[in-house]
């Protein structure tokens, strides 16, 4: 394989249309006789439903039709969830339209469908509901308890627990033990406060039901998953439907799900057999669409006093929210395997409960778990430090696994492949230059400056390419974890590239080319890649968990093999050589020592004509590969956060931000960069911005974007980025994923930094958002009480 | 329903008359009536800018003027932009500096990155930062942005299409 294209910093094929406003995405389709659709919303968080009225608002101008729970008890089944993590994991009947009890508030109570959607929204406020308010349980804590039930239907809040014992697994000691014979013990409980995935296209959804096959377009990360759980969930003939994701405006793992309004929509296109559009406005698309993160970590740390790590022993409370989403159960378990991060700890145990509150349902949010356990063990590796008084960075260092003990097994039982925690590290510390601003800080802590300095560190590593599918069975998740790719020769020599992942911003296109282009000796404008649609893309497990290349890429790779094999065999053909003095490059089989030579542009358009094609073969030079992975791949990094706190007014800045990631082997740098950017923004959002409000009656208070706080241009710094290269050993390619590597990483980095700036003055945690009321509010406590929590 | 009025609205260089609702926003009336579908919607709060375009030249978000306060008007949408094919330079700087990856904010924020160089020719990266804070983008992290909007204000966006030297790349 030659590498022109493989570390080319392509400018993305994907631009062109997007620049100009020739998007396409779903809200932009409109059908003959379309009609639209609006849900009316259950303002209440907890409530029975006595009453549905729909008199007014069906004969209100331009109405259609409304649906009821009612209506379509029969047909509607259930949101699926498909991830049961225990045997007696417990859920609630979760219909897309509420049928006798709402449990969040924007819960969808009634569809109307009209002949525009200025006249189905005119009708909502028409729909008559009688509810009668149960009561509502909204704090974590308080539902652990089983005080007040999210649902009359359960008699418990707990869904399952799930735990996870490196004595009982043979992946190391007894965790008893080791918290028995601490030298030291650190005990500290963090919140991962709730935040909202936030894409920029709000979800939209439109069924055309007019043909044999009903088509759905819909905004989503996940069109083959959606298609089988349409046919699954509506006993459609899985064959009926087909699924298109067309231009898709971000996820970040909040289309990564399977939603009422997609089912709902579909029902409502069938009943009055018109194509029928639903788009949901902002305020919805925060209500209503899943939330991320939401946990409370209690963690205990053992160390000797030389700052060996004996052992790490967590226990988790994750909300899951009123429902189980599609895979909301499992999220906190992808964080599970990453506890233990990058460090060698002997011992190790989790256990986590997973909880409903009458809350927005959770699932994936970029990262999926894996945030909220680099965030909890990289705060706990700075508290540790700050207990025996010891340099983060060299206490990381005792502890994480050396470049030379690769491949390792942790504690948690994966198998990192490679790494090399000590060259990204001095990398950073050389683009941060540490020493000298940690001078600084004692300067600024010995003037009693109003602003003090914080250095925040953070060394992660993450799991990537979601997933080998024999460990997804062991998990219990309900499919497998490969990918499929389908690569076409067509006569004219140009290629197309199927590809089973559906991506919706990362470049798959520009990415894919290059891979092609390079395997078969192609030029990189001559490929073309298909994607998200289930009639072209026919299997797939579509896009999330930094997946696409390290487990999508490998498929293309491995179906552009098979095409060179297939070619191969009529190269010989034609050239009368033997296969075994034929060799592949630049696009050329050549024989060996002599100066003959055929193209594959000359043996796709031979075995197009077929004329003279080897006695037996099939004229085609098309190939399939499905790749399933064996092994996760392990990116790690080191970031460095430069913080300054106002100590006067408690405004957090950032005044220099080093990253260095080891994605592997990089395809496209350009690309990566990006993905790099803006993985920073939203875990520097959840560190400094963001957070889901809700008030004591089940309301969300940050319902719009005036109070939701997704960071502009001027709340994020200029990231300084580096790279180390270690290649993965798992894959053929070397790739291992970066498309959350920021998000886990700048987290910790920024709200250790925060608290290094304040320590000295005695403040020892800060909730995030750490925005300047909370920070004020804690400089001013510790004055009074010489610390906080 | 409300009765309808009628406006004249010049949108990227043709003049439309059409009988619209008083409460028709800009926005659909531009993406609804028009087809003029690269102008997008984010929020329903002036806070996201995914619905920027011009009136007369200057940036407005298009998701809060009305359809009727644009009657006598020029309208530029993201789909004007070009000029006999060739693509304006904020759009070849978005492109060679990779400054979108899902799209959806990029038509808002070449609208008000142009607004914002027309009054600014020469701006610091603080002026670009707080120029786009009207506009977001969960993407990119916007540091490729603010290096499209300076690659156009230094001249250095290439003037041709295809691929160029990468910026922000270590």
């Amino acid at each position: 394989m030659t590498t022109a294209e493989i570390g080319r910093a392509r400018l993305r094929k994907e631009d062109a249309h997007l620049i100009t406003g020739r998007s396409r995405y779903t809200d932009n389709i409109t059908l003959p006789g379309m009609l639209h659709l609006a849900m009316v919303r259950s303002p209440f968080a907890h409530a029975k439903i006595t009453a549905v009225d729909v008199s007014a608002a069906k004969a209100s101008p331009g109405v259609v039709a409304v649906l009821t729970g009612a209506d379509v008890a029969d047909e509607q089944g259930n949101v699926p969830n498909v991830w049961p993590v225990t045997a007696d994991q417990k859920a609630p009947a979760f219909p897309s339209i509420a049928v006798d009890e709402v449990a969040f508030a924007g819960e969808v109570v009634a569809c109307i469908v009209a002949r525009s959607a200025a006249a189905a929204r005119d009708a909502v406020e028409l729909v008559d509901v009688s509810y009668d308010e149960l009561p509502v349980v909204m704090d974590l804590e308080e539902a652990f308890t089983d005080t007040v039930l999210a649902h009359s239907s359960l008699d418990s809040n707990l869904s399952a627990t799930w735990v996870f014992d490196s004595g009982e697994a043979g992946t190391g000691k007894p965790i008893r033990e080791a918290l028995d014979n601490a030298e030291v013990l650190i005990e500290r409980t963090f919140y991962q406060q709730r935040l909202i995935p936030a894409f920029m296209e709000p979800r939209s959804i439109v069924v055309d039901p007019t043909s044999e096959q009903i088509t759905m377009w819909t905004s989503t990360q996940v069109p083959h998953i959606v298609r089988l759980m349409l046919a699954l969930t509506l006993g459609i003939p899985e064959s009926k439907v087909r699924v298109i994701a067309p231009d898709v405006g971000g996820g970040f793992g909040g289309k990564l799900t399977v939603t009422p309004e997609e089912f709902i929509t579909l029902m409502a296109a069938r009943r009055v057999g018109k194509p029928c559009k639903y788009t949901e406005t902002r305020s919805e698309s925060l209500q209503a669409g899943h939330h991320g993160r939401a946990q409370v970590q209690r963690l205990k740390l053992s160390a000797t006093k030389e700052g060996i790590v004996t052992g790490l022993d967590v226990n988790l409370l994750a909300d899951m929210g009123a429902y189980l989403g599609l895979i909301g159960s499992g999220i906190p378990i992808l964080g599970a395997f990453m506890y233990n991060a990058i460090y060698k700890f002997p011992a190790y145990r989790l256990e986590c409960n997973n909880i409903f509150t009458n809350k927005a349902w959770t699932g994936a949010y970029r990262g999926a778990g894996r945030p909220e356990a680099t965030f909890a063990i990289e705060r706990m590796m700075d508290e540790l430090a700050v207990e025996l008084g010891m340099d983060p960075l060299e206490l990381r260092e005792k502890n994480w696994i050396k470049h030379d003990e690769f491949p390792f097994t942790t504690v948690a039982g994966l198998e990192y492949d490679s790494g090399n925690y000590e060259a990204a590290t001095a990398k950073a510390l050389e683009l941060f230059d540490y020493d000298a601003l940690r001078a600084e800080q004692a300067r600024r802590r010995e003037t009693n400056d109003t602003v003090q300095l914080g250095i925040g560190i953070s060394t992660f590593t993450e799991m990537c390419g979601l997933a080998p599918s024999r460990v997804l069975g062991a998990l219990s998740y309900g499919a497998g974890g490969w990918e499929h790719a389908q690569v076409r020769v067509l006569p004219s020599g140009n290629v197309e590239v199927v590809t089973g992942v559906s991506p919706h911003g990362q470049g798959h296109e520009t990415a894919w080319s290059q891979l092609v282009a390079d395997k078969l000796g192609v030029p990189f404008e001559n490929v073309e890649v298909l994607h998200g649609d289930t009639q072209v893309s026919q299997r797939g497990m579509d896009t999330y968990g930094s997946r696409s290349l390290v487990v999508g890429g490998m498929a293309v790779l491995a179906a552009a093999d098979k095409v060179i094999e297939k070619a191969k065999v009529v190269a010989a053909h034609l050239m009368e050589a033997s296969e075994e003095d034929l060799e592949f490059t630049d696009g050329k089989f050549s024989v060996k020592g002599t100066d003959q030579s055929t193209s594959l542009g000359e043996i796709a358009l031979a075995t197009f004509a077929a004329h003279n094609l080897p006695d037996g073969f099939e004229p085609n030079l098309d190939s399939d590969a499905t790749f399933d992975p064996q092994n996760f791949s392990y990116p790690h990094g080191t970031h460095l956060a430069a913080i300054e706190v106002d100590t006067e007014t408690g405004r957090v800045s950032i005044r220099k931000y080093v990253c260095v990631d080891d994605v592997g082997v990089v395809v496209n740098p350009l690309i990566v960069e990006g993905q790099v950017h803006g993985g920073l923004a939203q875990g520097i959002a959840q560190a400094l911005y963001e957070e889901a409000v809700y008030d004591e009656a089940g309301t969300l208070v940050t319902g719009s974007f005036v109070d939701y706080l997704v960071p502009s241009a001027p709340d994020l710094p200029h990231y300084t980025t580096g790279r180390t290269q270690t290649p993965s050993t798992t894959n053929q390619l070397g790739v291992k994923g970066v498309g959350e590597a920021g998000t886990i990483a700048s987290t910790p980095a920024i709200v250790n930094g925060v608290l290094d700036a304040v320590r000295h003055l005695g403040v020892k945690d800060i909730k995030m958002p750490c925005s300047p009321s909370r920070v004020w509010a804690a400089l001013e406590e510790a004055k009074t009480t010489g610390g906080v929590q | 329903m409300a009765s309808s009025t009628t406006i004249t609205v010049e949108v990227d260089d043709v003049s439309y008359t059409d009988d619209v609702e008083p409460r028709l926003l800009l926005v659909q009336y531009l993406r609804e009536r028009l087809g003029k579908t690269g102008t997008l919607i984010g929020c329903d709060t002036t806070n996201c800018g995914a619905c920027t375009v011009h009136l007369d030249g200057v940036s407005v978000k298009s998701c809060t003027m009305f359809a009727v306060q644009a009657d006598g008007h020029r309208v530029t949408t993201i789909e004007g932009l070009a000029e006999d094919g060739k693509l304006a330079p904020l759009q070849q700087a978005f492109h060679e500096c990779h400054a979108l990856q899902c799209g959806y904010c990029t038509p808002g924020m070449i609208m008000q990155s142009a607004s914002l160089l027309a009054e600014n020719p020469h701006p610091s990266e603080q002026e670009i930062r707080d120029g786009l804070e009207g506009n977001l983008c969960r993407c990119t992290g916007y540091q490729n942005i603010v290096a499209a909007v300076r690659s156009v204000a230094d001249g250095t966006v290439s003037s041709n299409a295809g691929e160029a030297e990468t910026a922000g790349v270590a």
